[in-house]
C-alpha cells in the first residue's frame, strides 16, 4: 500500500546550534537508513517532535548535500521551543520536502538579488549556495539583509565569508542599534535604491514579514525590476502540507503545493487584501 | 442477451427494492442509506427497504429542517439531510498513525485503513458532483490521501435521481442535478404513478452491471423511461433557490472589500455548521495526541473549518480575526477560488449549508447581493442622470 504523505520519516540529531537568543540551527541524518533527502532551495520539511507537534520549517542547508538536512527555527511555538532542547542523538519525524522553491536555475544569465528579513535568510540559503556554486552563470549576485537588532544577526560568520568574496555583494542593516554598531541602520528596503544590480536583467528573491515583503516588492519596482521576475515565500498556517487540509489557502494558491514560493504577478491582487 | 438489458434502462419493482440489498450484501457490501434519526434524515447502516425514510419528506428553508409524512409511500420522497457521503469517504475523525517511544527515538505505524467494501444508497446527484469535486482534492493533485483512494475505489454507489427537491435546493444553477448524469454504479428514478410504484434502473459502471445481472429486471418499455424523466423534469422546477452563476469568479474576485461581507459578517455566528454540512468542504486539522504514560502517541485526522479562529493562526495571531474575513474565506473559495484549484465550483447546489445554518444565511442571497451591488450604483448613477 502506498505511503500516506502524513507519515513522517525518523531522522536522528546531529548537532544544536544556537544563532541568535531565540534562533538555533539543528543538523540532521536519517535515523532508518533512508539516506538523504533531495530537496529544491525554498522548499520544507513538516517537523514533528514525539509527543508534542508539528510544524513546517524551511530547508537551510545545502541542496549539494542532501545527507544532512538543515533547518533554522525560531523559537515562537510549544513545538519549537521543544524542538530547540533537543539534543544530538535525539530523533524526530520528517515529512518532506514540499512545495515549490527558488527559481535558481531560470534566473541563470541574470542578475540575482536576495532581499531577506529575519529569520527569512534561512529558506534563501540553499539559493545562495546554488547560486555560488555556479556562479559563472550569473551577472551580479547581491544579498540584502536586514534584522531588527545586530543580534539577530543569523550565519554571521559566513555572512562575514560571503562579504569577503569579490563576486559577492553583501549589505547588512539593522533596525536598531547600540553605539558599537557600524553598520546600516534602517530597514532593509533603504538598501535597495543603492544595490549594484541591472534593474533590466534582474531576479529578485525576497523572504521575511509581509509587510517587509510588500515594501521591498514596492522599491524594487520603483528600481524598475519586472514584477514577473520577483519572487517572494509565503506563510500560512499549515497542516498537511499536501494539499488536504485546506489552511494555507491563500486566495486561489494553496501555500504548501503551488508555492511557498511565489512569482509576485500572482500574488499582487493577494496583498493589499486584508486578513487573506 | 445480458449486455443489451445493462445498456438500457431497465425495470425494479418496489416490492423487489429488497433484492438490491442482498445482491450487495452478498457480495461482501456494507450497505448505507438513508434513515430516519432525531426527526432527520442520516446516512447509516441499512438491511432492508423497511430501513429507509418510506413515507417521510422533508421541508427546508434557512434555518428550517423539518420531517413532515408524505402522502404516499415514496422511499426517497425527501431531499437531502445534514450528513453527506463525506461522512464515510472523508470520515470527521481518521486516526493516521500511532508511534511508541522506543530507546533513542520512536517507531511510527501507519494506520492500516479498512478495506470494506462499502454501497452508498440514494446518493443524490449533487452529492455525486460533490463526490468527483473530493476526489479531484484527494486524488488529483502532487499528493495522493491514499485513504480516501482506498475508500473511494471500494465504494458502490447506487444513485438516486431526485423526485423532490427542497426549499434550499439549487442544483439546477450549479449545473449538478437534479438527474445523476455520470459517476455512478446505478442510478435509480423512483416512479409513483397510477398505482405502480417501481424504479428505473441505469447502469453506469461494470460492477453495477454484475449487481444488476443479480436482479430481476425487466426491460423499461418507452412509458416508464418517460415517466421517469417526467419525475426529474418536475423536481427541476421545483427547486427553492437559485444562483447566476455568471463570471461568478470574476465577480467574486473583484468583490474582496464589498461592504456586504460586513453585513453578512453581522449575522454570522462563525458556528462552521455550514463547513459541516457542505458536501465538500474538505478541511481537516491534525491532533498530535499522546497517552498518560508518555509512551504512545498518535496523529488524528478531523474536520475543520474556515470559520474558527484558530484556522488561520500563525506565530503572532490570526490571519483571519473576524468574522466578515471568514465568511468572505469560505464563500469566495466555494464559489471562485475553488474554480481555479479544480477546475469547478465548489458549490453542488444542495442547499445544506442554508437549511443548516442557525441564522438562515443564504449562500444564493449572498451571491446576489454582491451582484447587485455592482449593478445597484450603475442603476443609481444612470437615474441620477435622467434627473438632471
Amino acid at each position: 500500500m502506498m505511503t500516506h504523505p502524513m507519515v513522517p520519516d525518523p531522522w536522528r540529531v546531529q548537532r544544536v546550534r544556537r544563532d541568535t537568543a531565540d534562533t538555533f540551527t539543528m543538523e540532521l541524518e536519517s535515523a532508518n537508513g533512508k539516506h538523504s533527502l533531495a530537496f529544491a532551495p525554498g522548499q520544507f520539511n513538516m517537523l514533528y517532535l514525539f509527543g508534542v507537534g508539528e510544524v513546517p520549517i524551511s530547508i537551510s542547508g545545502d541542496p549539494a548535500k542532501p545527507g544532512t538536512l538543515v533547518h533554522t527555527t525560531r523559537e515562537v511555538g510549544t513545538v519549537t521551543r521543544a524542538m530547540r532542547k533537543l539534543k544530538p542523538s535525539d530523533c524526530m519525524g520528517v515529512r518532506g520536502p514540499f512545495g515549490v522553491g527558488w527559481p535558481v536555475t531560470e534566473a541563470r544569465g541574470a542578475d540575482v538579488v536576495i532581499v531577506a528579513g529575519g529569520i527569512g535568510l534561512a529558506p534563501l540559503r540553499p539559493a545562495l549556495y546554488q547560486l555560488l556554486a555556479a556562479r559563472n552563470y550569473y551577472g551580479k549576485v547581491v544579498l540584502l539583509y536586514g534584522t531588527r537588532t545586530p543580534a539577530d544577526i543569523l550565519f554571521r560568520k559566513e555572512l562575514q565569508n560571503w562579504h569577503s568574496r569579490f563576486d559577492l555583494e553583501v549589505h547588512v542593516t539593522v533596525d536598531r542599534a547600540m553605539g558599537n554598531w557600524r553598520g546600516n541602520v534602517g530597514v532593509v528596503t533603504t538598501l535597495i535604491p543603492r544595490a549594484p544590480f541591472d534593474p533590466h536583467s534582474t531576479v529578485a528573491m525576497v523572504c521575511g514579514p509581509e509587510v517587509m515583503m510588500r515594501f521591498t516588492v514596492q522599491e524594487l519596482e520603483k528600481r524598475g525590476v519586472a514584477l514577473e521576475n520577483i519572487y517572494l515565500s509565503m506563510e500560512r498556517n499549515m497542516k498537511c502540507a499536501a494539499g488536504f487540509c485546506g489552511h494555507c489557502q491563500y486566495g486561489p494558491t494553496f501555500i504548501c503545493k503551488d508555492g511557498p514560493v511565489f512569482r509576485y504577478d500572482r500574488l499582487q491582487p493577494l496583498m493589499t487584501v486584508r486578513e487573506m | 442477451m445480458e449486455e443489451a438489458k445493462n445498456l438500457n434502462p431497465s425495470i425494479l419493482q418496489r416490492s423487489q427494492l429488497d433484492l438490491l440489498f442482498g445482491a450487495l450484501a452478498e457480495r461482501g457490501y456494507r450497505v448505507v442509506g438513508p434513515t430516519v434519526r432525531d426527526g432527520a434524515i442520516v446516512y447509516d447502516d441499512v438491511r432492508s427497504s423497511a430501513d429507509l425514510p418510506v413515507g417521510w419528506k422533508d421541508e427546508q428553508d434557512g434555518g428550517k429542517y423539518r420531517l413532515v409524512r408524505r402522502d404516499d409511500q415514496a422511499v426517497f420522497g425527501y431531499a437531502v439531510g445534514p450528513h453527506s457521503w463525506k461522512r464515510f469517504l472523508h470520515p470527521p475523525l481518521v486516526r493516521l498513525w500511532q508511534a511508541t517511544r522506543k530507546s533513542g527515538g520512536f517507531d511510527v505505524a501507519a494506520e492500516q485503513h479498512e478495506q470494506r467494501l462499502t454501497a452508498f444508497i440514494g446518493v443524490r446527484a449533487c452529492e455525486l458532483n460533490a463526490i468527483q469535486i473530493q476526489d479531484k482534492v484527494f486524488m488529483g493533485g502532487p499528493h495522493v490521501d491514499s485513504a480516501y483512494k482506498a475508500r473511494r475505489e471500494r465504494a458502490f454507489l447506487v444513485a438516486l435521481n431526485c423526485g423532490q427537491a427542497s426549499g434550499t435546493c439549487f442544483c439546477v444553477s450549479m449545473n449538478t442535478g437534479p438527474k445523476a448524469e455520470r459517476g455512478f454504479d446505478l442510478a435509480l428514478t423512483e416512479v409513483l404513478e397510477d398505482g405502480r410504484h417501481y424504479f428505473v434502473v441505469e447502469v453506469g459502471s461494470e460492477t453495477g452491471a454484475e449487481v444488476a445481472n443479480a436482479l430481476p429486471l425487466s426491460p423499461a418499455k418507452p412509458a416508464d423511461t418517460a415517466a421517469a424523466e417526467r419525475v426529474v423534469t418536475q423536481t427541476a422546477s421545483q427547486m427553492g433557490r437559485s444562483l447566476d452563476t455568471t463570471d461568478i469568479k470574476e465577480l467574486l474576485y473583484r468583490n474582496y472589500e464589498n461592504r456586504r461581507w460586513d453585513e453578512v459578517a453581522n449575522r454570522c455566528l462563525t458556528c462552521a455548521n455550514c463547513t459541516m454540512v457542505c458536501p465538500t468542504c474538505f478541511c481537516t486539522t491534525i491532533d498530535d495526541v499522546t497517552d498518560l504514560t508518555g509512551e504512545h502517541a498518535e496523529r488524528q485526522q478531523k474536520w475543520d473549518s474556515c470559520f474558527t479562529m484558530d484556522f488561520s493562526y500563525i506565530h503572532g495571531g490570526s490571519i483571519r480575526p473576524s468574522a466578515r474575513s471568514r465568511y468572505r474565506q469560505w464563500m469566495t473559495h466555494k464559489l471562485a477560488t475553488w474554480i481555479d484549484q479544480f477546475g469547478s465550483s465548489g458549490c453542488v447546489g444542495c442547499g445544506r449549508c442554508i437549511t443548516w445554518c442557525p441564522v438562515g444565511i443564504d449562500i444564493t442571497e449572498e451571491a446576489r447581493a454582491i451582484r447587485q451591488s455592482e449593478i445597484a450604483p450603475q442603476a443609481a448613477a444612470k437615474e441620477d442622470e435622467n434627473g438632471d
